[in-house]
């Protein structure tokens, strides 16, 4: 049943969370500035609470069910978290507060930083980037200003292969860098052919996401590291796959120069309905002296007597301010938590079940679906959700008929380069039971395809909403709900 | 713990994928640098890491422990119990972007309300689903200007009251393009409330005039004259708004605005730290197509059934890559979710409650701390919302010094981003200071020795 806008709840007269009055003598507001109206909803708390649950209701999550969205990393979230991150102490601080008030927060981000340094085997990270887009923003900015000052200024190009997220050639084009697509090989590696005649002195640098979002590991990454650094451009890592390599994988150390993590991936902290994400920015010694405005360092190493003090700190040719304050300092206290609960251990164990999980999968639902790079996968694989022999059937249909046997569906049509693509990541929090139903699931629908094939093309089913008009929004362009209309009002 | 498998399942799983052990998985790493040793302290239980973090915390003293007037750009403001109690709920903080509509219902509504609020609130014709923060909401505002005019109008004034982290972030946005010019927030055109000098600069090379309303030092500007002016050169106007302030003021949609940014933190965000926040982002319909980030749309499913969806997707990277206008995904749901939830519940007289208390107890503490000796107020004849400068006969640092030994945070050091204002602190006052607070504040100013 549809639940009603804020708006339709609404009734003149009625309050929900009122204030006292004030209790100071009273001053005029000016006039001239006042607004005429203000039709804000009117409505009781309990109406409130009900709507948002109602709502909620209305979700599929992570913690009702398997959500295997490929590249997307929707592992559990620990509840632990959720409560570090509210201690008074961290939340109900201002981020203008002078330094000696602010130790806590400062040592917590002083050893973030070196942890994310740690497990990526980099020299340093920052822990501004809003989210992992605002992180390759960063790091191209990186790479830009590194070829600035090295009077470099003809190196306009950067290469991305063409099974990149479409946010790599976006951060490349806002820096006015020339994206310059690459070919990937038969077995899904970049095509080694193609990046060496593409490599020339104009060359900036190479975005390579590894694993690479077919779910593989680039079985010649040492030679693509190679061929770049000696063409003279830098080796930018998308880490958004990183949590296949935890323990792993130390990308700083085959040559990566700079590369982001996704906190909401990787390090736990919740998907949140599409954020706030978190994405910092681990950089090589060479690149140190760039990372963005403000930078936490020890600032006295202390003794005996005195622990040692933190302060912010504007690393020497810094790319500068990217965001207000000093990054989403919320999700920094979630991934701390994370990973202060995992060590070296614990994170291997995570790479190494996310990886397990994914070949499980594949091993199982390959032959039924086509599998058109067939090897060993990472945290993820992608197989075609098409079948010759029922051409009318698409991914999108076995997208929407999953939901009726209540899995979210994996990502659809990404990467770009795999003809139907169902793009699978189960992580490693899930167990076998739940697999082997997903698997079941699938083979099932494999065989409605054939059998019941309508039963595809009008699925869902039992969803809140069926298959949503989407040109039609794209036509009618609604995006208020406010004032109710007189259709609705009848 | 967070994983599940017993050592059965392992070998299980094993076995059907064709391997001997997990490490087999592995070959494909490069055997010199496979498993490497990460230099991490051992791990914590639950109980563990909660008595860890708890100490750490404890070594930070907060807005709880002091009387605090810090404002500039984040703001205390009391949350209700329902906000957080809502967002809590698995269905809404463990899911993810709502790419399929028909099991995001939640919060593709969520967002509509959202959108029509901040609509409501702005006075503009639509609002998207978020960006990162008021600043970045801003610098994005100067990429649609400049690219709704292809970069034929080069030149971007910026008021120099707007926050000065707002103006470094958009110069950090726009660093590798060259050929746009950011100007007009210059200690030459100055921070007079009239304006004059940054009208004067406005002319057919302009492509956008951006202002803050209040502005950084809290003061309430008539920009009628500002937007008047820019219009008649065919520049666009953003505005960067304070939400509470809007349920009290005229919303800039109404006084031409065309673009209005704001920094949605005081709509029931903790402070922490300094994020994650909320970027708010509205335009006229004639910019529609020209926004970035992620919009939901109201259409029907294949029932005829109200249904929401993520819209105009074509703009985005994800389909237009190094086209799109902006690399943003989606970002700061939860935020948007908070926000929702805070000026539903608050609603019409609540909210306008919060922005009165706000305008009261910050007019009685202007009031009397201007009437302690060696202070006064520099901005006096200019009306303010809920910020404002306070001149000091003294250095900023020991002041703020000297309160903080007094348990007040005294608010922000306005010499660090405008020389012309040495002596001067911007000082925020929420609903959340009571008038014993003021009064205290006053008691404390009172005993300081002026040079």
């Amino acid at each position: 049943m549809r639940e009603p806008t804020i708006f339709e709840l609404s009734s003149t007269g009625r309050t929900g969370v009122t204030f006292q009055e004030p209790d100071v003598p009273l001053s005029d507001f000016p006039q001239e500035f006042a607004r005429a109206d203000f039709p804000f909803p009117e409505i009781a708390e309990l109406g409130v609470v009900r709507h948002f649950t109602k709502l909620s209701q209305k979700n599929y999550a992570i913690d009702l069910g398997f959500y295997p969205l490929g590249s997307c990393t929707m592992k559990y979230n620990p509840k632990i978290n959720e409560a570090t991150a509210r201690y008074p102490g961290f939340a109900a601080t201002h981020p203008l507060q002078p330094e000696d008030t602010v130790q806590g927060n400062l040592y917590l981000m002083y050893t973030l930083q070196n942890w994310l340094a740690e497990i990526g085997g980099f020299a340093d990270a920052t822990l501004a980037p809003a989210a992992g887009a605002q992180g390759e923003l960063v790091g191209t900015m990186i790479i830009a200003k590194y070829h600035k000052d090295h009077g470099d200024l003809k190196r306009t190009r950067i290469l991305i292969p063409d099974s990149a997220h479409g946010t790599n050639p976006a951060s490349s084009a806002m820096l006015g860098f020339d994206p310059v697509q690459l070919p990937s090989d038969e077995r899904g590696n970049v095509d080694l052919n193609a990046l060496a005649e593409l490599c020339d002195d104009t060359l900036a640098g190479i975005m390579f996401t590894n694993p690479n979002t077919l779910g593989l590991f680039d079985e010649n990454t040492a030679e693509v590291i190679r061929i770049v650094h000696e063409a003279g451009g830098l080796v930018y890592g998308d880490g958004a796959n990183m949590n296949a390599l935890l323990g792993v994988f130390k990308p700083g150390e085959c040559g990566i120069d700079v590369m982001h993590y996704n906190l909401h991936k990787t390090f736990s902290t919740p998907h949140g309905g599409g954020g706030p994400g978190s994405g910092p920015v681990m950089v090589c010694q060479k690149l140190v002296d760039y990372l963005p405005d403000p930078h936490v360092i020890m600032t006295d190493p202390g003794d005996e007597e005195n622990p040692p003090t933190y302060g912010f700190a504007r690393p020497e040719k810094s790319i500068g301010r990217i965001k207000t304050f000093h990054g989403h300092f919320g999700m920094l206290v979630r991934a701390y938590t994370y990973i202060a609960m995992l060590g070296q251990e614990g994170l291997r164990d995570i790479a190494e079940k996310a990886v397990l999980n994914a070949n499980y999968l594949q091993a199982k639902l390959k032959g039924t679906y086509t599998l058109p790079y067939d090897r060993s996968c990472m945290h993820e694989f992608v197989l075609e959700g098409y079948w010759k022999d029922v051409p009318d059937i698409h991914a999108l249909d076995i997208a929407k008929r999953l939901m009726d046997y209540n899995f979210h569906p994996p990502t659809n049509y990404f990467p770009l380069i795999v003809h139907e693509a169902l793009m699978i990541e189960p992580t490693e929090t899930e167990n076998v039971e739940t697999l082997d139903r997903f698997v079941d699931a699938m083979l099932k629908i494999a065989e409605e395809a054939r059998t019941q094939p309508e039963l595809l093309k009008s699925a869902p089913h039992n969803t809140p909403v069926k298959r949503a008009d989407e040109l039609k929004a794209a036509k009618d362009l609604i995006f208020c709900c406010y004032p109710v209309r007189e259709w609705e009002k009848s | 713990m967070f994983t599940p498998h017993t050592k059965a399942d392992v070998e299980a799983m094993l076995k059907t994928i064709g391997v001997e052990k997990v490490e087999d998985l592995f070959k494909v790493v490069p055997d010199k640098n496979r498993f490497p040793d990460l230099n991490l302290p051992l791990p914590l239980s639950e109980m563990q890491a909660a008595t860890e973090l708890d100490s750490i915390a404890s070594a930070n003293a907060t807005t709880r422990d002091f009387i605090s007037f810090l404002g500039a750009g984040a703001y205390q403001h009391y949350i209700p119990a329902a906000v957080d109690n809502l967002l809590q709920r698995g269905e809404f903080y463990t899911a993810y972007t709502p790419y399929q509509p028909e099991i995001s219902q939640g919060t593709l509504q969520a967002i509509f309300e959202f959108q029509s609020l901040v609509s409501l609130l702005t006075g503009m014709d639509v609002s998207n689903a978020s960006h990162y923060d008021g600043a970045t909401a801003a610098a994005e505002a100067v990429i649609l200007a400049y690219s709704q005019f292809r970069g034929k109008r080069p030149k971007v004034l910026l008021s120099r009251a707007i926050n000065p982290q707002y103006r470094e972030v958009i110069r950090g946005y726009m660093q590798a393009n060259d050929a746009i010019s950011i100007v007009g927030d210059d200690p030459e055109t100055g921070i007079e409330p009239d304006l004059q000098k940054l009208i004067d600069q406005i002319d057919l090379d302009t492509c956008l005039v951006m202002v803050q309303y209040p502005d950084f030092f809290g003061r309430i500007i008539d920009y009628a004259p500002l937007i008047e002016a820019a219009h008649a050169q065919g520049a666009l106007v953003a505005v960067v708004a304070n939400p509470t302030a809007l349920a009290l003021l005229t919303p800039p949609g109404e006084i031409g605005a065309d673009i209005v940014v704001g920094e949605g933190q005081p709509l029931g965000i903790p402070l922490s730290y300094g994020g994650p926040y909320l970027g708010f982002f509205a335009v006229k319909n004639a910019l529609l197509r020209k926004i970035s980030g992620r919009l939901v749309g109201e259409t029907v499913d294949t029932q005829g059934e109200l249904a929401y969806v993520l819209t105009l997707t074509a703009r985005e990277q994800h389909i237009r890559r190094e086209k799109a206008s902006s690399n943003i995904c989606s970002n700061q749901g939860l935020m948007t979710l908070a926000a929702t939830i805070y000026m539903t519940l608050l609603g019409k007289t609540g909210f306008q409650q919060v922005a009165n208390l706000c305008y009261q107890n910050a007019h009685y503490a202007a009031n009397v701390v201007q009437e302690v000796p060696g202070f006064k107020l520099p901005f006096k004849s200019t009306p303010f919302f809920h910020e404002f400068v306070v001149q000091a006969n003294q250095n900023v640092p020991e002041l703020l010094a000297h309160l903080q030994d007094h348990g007040i945070l005294g608010g922000y050091d306005l010499n660090q981003d405008y020389p012309e204002l040495e002596g001067c602190l911007l000082m925020a006052v929420t609903e959340m200071i009571s008038r014993e607070d003021i009064d205290y504040l006053t008691d404390v100013l009172s005993e300081v020795k002026h040079a």
